[in-house]
């Protein structure tokens, strides 16, 4: 991990509120695996103070992109970057997602913008020979269902404006009926209690994998002991998202 | 290009600059050797140790706040045990100044952690922690207890010829008086100040936006109230004061030195850059060569309190 300052390749307005940052880092983008995050210092100020964590989206030669939906003061920042503006960068960052047990097929279930990790997993299974990705995303409406770089996506939403009408997780618990429980692998990503809701469906069923967690954090590098989440492995009662995740066994983790 | 004189000596402890990382903020100095040289800073202070291992608080345990943080960690950390057998090899080979903070819920908890480390050898001083706001028994309740936090000072000072630094909390009438009482006690130095009390809610939930409801404000936002307690204490005690609270740059620290303080303890801004001590000693170092200043220490106590009124354009 480092600290550099990268410039703003492109910021991408993917809806009215939702955009993709590209920064340029040869460091980074040689580095960074799926599922691990960057922590990002807005500005130059001590407003907003601390830096805020996104997912590496994907990355493509000597850039990385970020997605992120503006939701507070940080994130309006971001939303006015323009290319050749520098911005502090803190990262690679986590433990990353790790790639499938053979034969196993990989199923990714995101809901809104935890779609965020997804396009960089489906390139690094890509990378590792494994294509045939099965992907659910869901949001409260169309307008929220970021696809990027995505492949072979079932999309559901609240509201019923585009694929399945309902949930993600019952849109994955029903296909999930047509295989068998030890030849999938999950990696999921989401708000809690989509989380919980998957936790609990695949419980049912005995199907494993991964998730990776969003917190609030100060230092994303266990220094501040400030993103804990309730573990049920082990002999700690909590693990810290930013060092010991953000990616997670999804059963080993109390959402 | 003169050498500017850096160092710090408190004691037994020689301190190769004036600039600290504060408990509870750089873990035990071996989190991220990538971001930081660990050897360049002045002193490492430890994440309060107990002498059991604490879980902390349940989540959420940090805040946002304007210009600064409210946490509410809860004194998480590994325990003496471990703490002696992982992190004090790592101290011990450390080629800087080693402080280890203590934390405890009685004077028998505090005798025995800082007995055992003593044994161990693996650090120059004592920061002894009986300000935190986070926990139920022990924290502030032996911190905004005057006869109390002398009893502790009193009975660990016979313990180690080691220096022995009480962290003093803001939360009280009189910062003054602890640290005086804590001088009367042989302490070597005191270290202030620890987090203020604070809270925040969120609206639409109705909700305190940490677990439990109120927390440790820190950051820039405390910066001047730190620094009129530093004020206050320094002007009642002889022993050396280290000033702690929102410094995120060598200005900030300069303030700090011009009212007093003999060192200074970094605290927040070592989330946003943990190697922010090791450029604020650096930063400090090009200031005094920039205004002939030989030494560090002719900074200190400096402050100009005649009336002048000085015309401060910055602000614009």
């Amino acid at each position: 991990m480092k600290i550099e300052l990268l410039p703003v390749v492109k910021l991408e307005q993917l809806t009215p509120t939702i955009y993709a940052l590209h920064l340029r880092s040869t460091y980074i983008a040689g580095t960074i695996q799926p599922g691990q995050f960057v922590n990002i210092k807005v500005q130059q100020s001590n407003y907003p103070l601390l830096r805020r964590p996104f997912s590496v989206a994907s990355k493509e030669d000597d850039t990385i992109t970020i997605i992120f939906d503006v939701v507070g003061e940080g994130t309006h920042i971001l939303s006015k970057k323009e290319p050749g503006d520098v911005i502090d960068v803190l990262g690679p960052l986590g433990h990353p997602f790790t790639m499938p047990g053979r034969g196993s097929i990989p199923v990714l279930v995101a809901g809104g913008l935890g779609m965020a990790p997804m396009p960089i997993l489906t390139q690094t299974l890509a990378d590792h020979g494994i294509t045939d990705v099965v992907t659910f995303l869901g949001a409260r409406s169309k307008d929220s269902l970021i696809d990027y770089k995505l492949k072979n996506v079932h999309f559901a939403t609240d509201d019923n404006s585009k694929g399945f009408h309902g949930t993600v997780v019952a849109l994955l618990d029903a296909w999930l009926d047509s295989v068998k429980a030890g030849k999938v692998t999950v990696y999921a990503c989401g708000p809690n209690p989509m989380l919980r809701a998957l936790q609990s469906a695949l419980r049912k069923r005995s199907v494993g994998g991964q998730v990776s967690l969003e917190c609030v954090m100060a230092c994303g590098v266990g220094l501040c002991q400030g993103c804990p989440v309730a573990s049920v492995k082990g002999d700690k009662k909590y693990e810290l998202v930013c060092k010991d995740g953000p990616v997670f066994d999804i059963h080993s983790v109390i959402i | 290009m003169t050498d500017i004189s850096t160092d710090f000596t408190l004691g037994s402890m020689v301190c190769r600059n004036r600039v600290w990382v504060a408990s509870g903020t750089f873990g035990y100095g071996d989190e991220c050797p990538d971001l930081v040289d660990v050897n360049k800073i002045g002193a490492v202070i430890t994440k309060s140790l107990s002498l059991k291992p604490r879980d902390g608080n349940p989540p959420p345990r940090i805040v946002e706040t304007p210009g600064g943080m409210i946490n509410s960690i809860g004194l998480a950390n590994i325990g003496l045990q471990r703490f002696l057998e992982e992190k004090a090899p790592f101290l011990r080979a450390l080629n800087t100044a080693v402080i280890v903070n203590i934390a405890a819920s009685t004077i028998e908890e505090y005798k025995e952690v800082l007995g055992r480390i003593e044994e161990a050898d693996c650090c120059d001083g004592y920061e002894i922690n009986v300000s935190c706001p986070n926990v139920k028994e022990g924290g502030l309740s032996f911190g905004t207890n005057i006869s109390m936090t002398a009893e502790i000072t009193r009975v660990l000072r016979p313990l180690t010829s080691k220096p022995l630094i009480v962290k003093l909390t803001p939360n009280v009438t009189s910062v003054s008086e602890f640290a005086r009482a804590v001088q009367d006690e042989g302490a070597d130095a005191v270290s202030l100040i620890n987090t203020l009390i604070g809270m925040s809610v969120d609206v639409k939930t109705r909700r305190p936006k940490i677990s439990t409801t109120t927390g440790g404000l820190s950051g820039p936002a405390i910066r001047p109230v730190a620094l009129a307690k530093v004020y206050e204490v320094v002007k009642s005690v002889t022993i050396p004061v280290i000033g702690i609270g929102g410094i995120t740059c060598a200005n900030d620290a300069l303030e700090f030195f011009i009212t007093g303080a003999a060192a200074v303890e970094i605290g927040t801004a070592n989330y946003i850059d943990p190697n922010i001590a090791v450029t604020i000693a650096d930063d400090i170092e090009q200031y005094c060569r920039n205004n002939g200043i030989n030494d560090v220490a002719d900074i200190i106590g400096t402050l100009q309190t005649d009336q002048t009124i000085s015309v401060v354009k910055s602000w614009l």
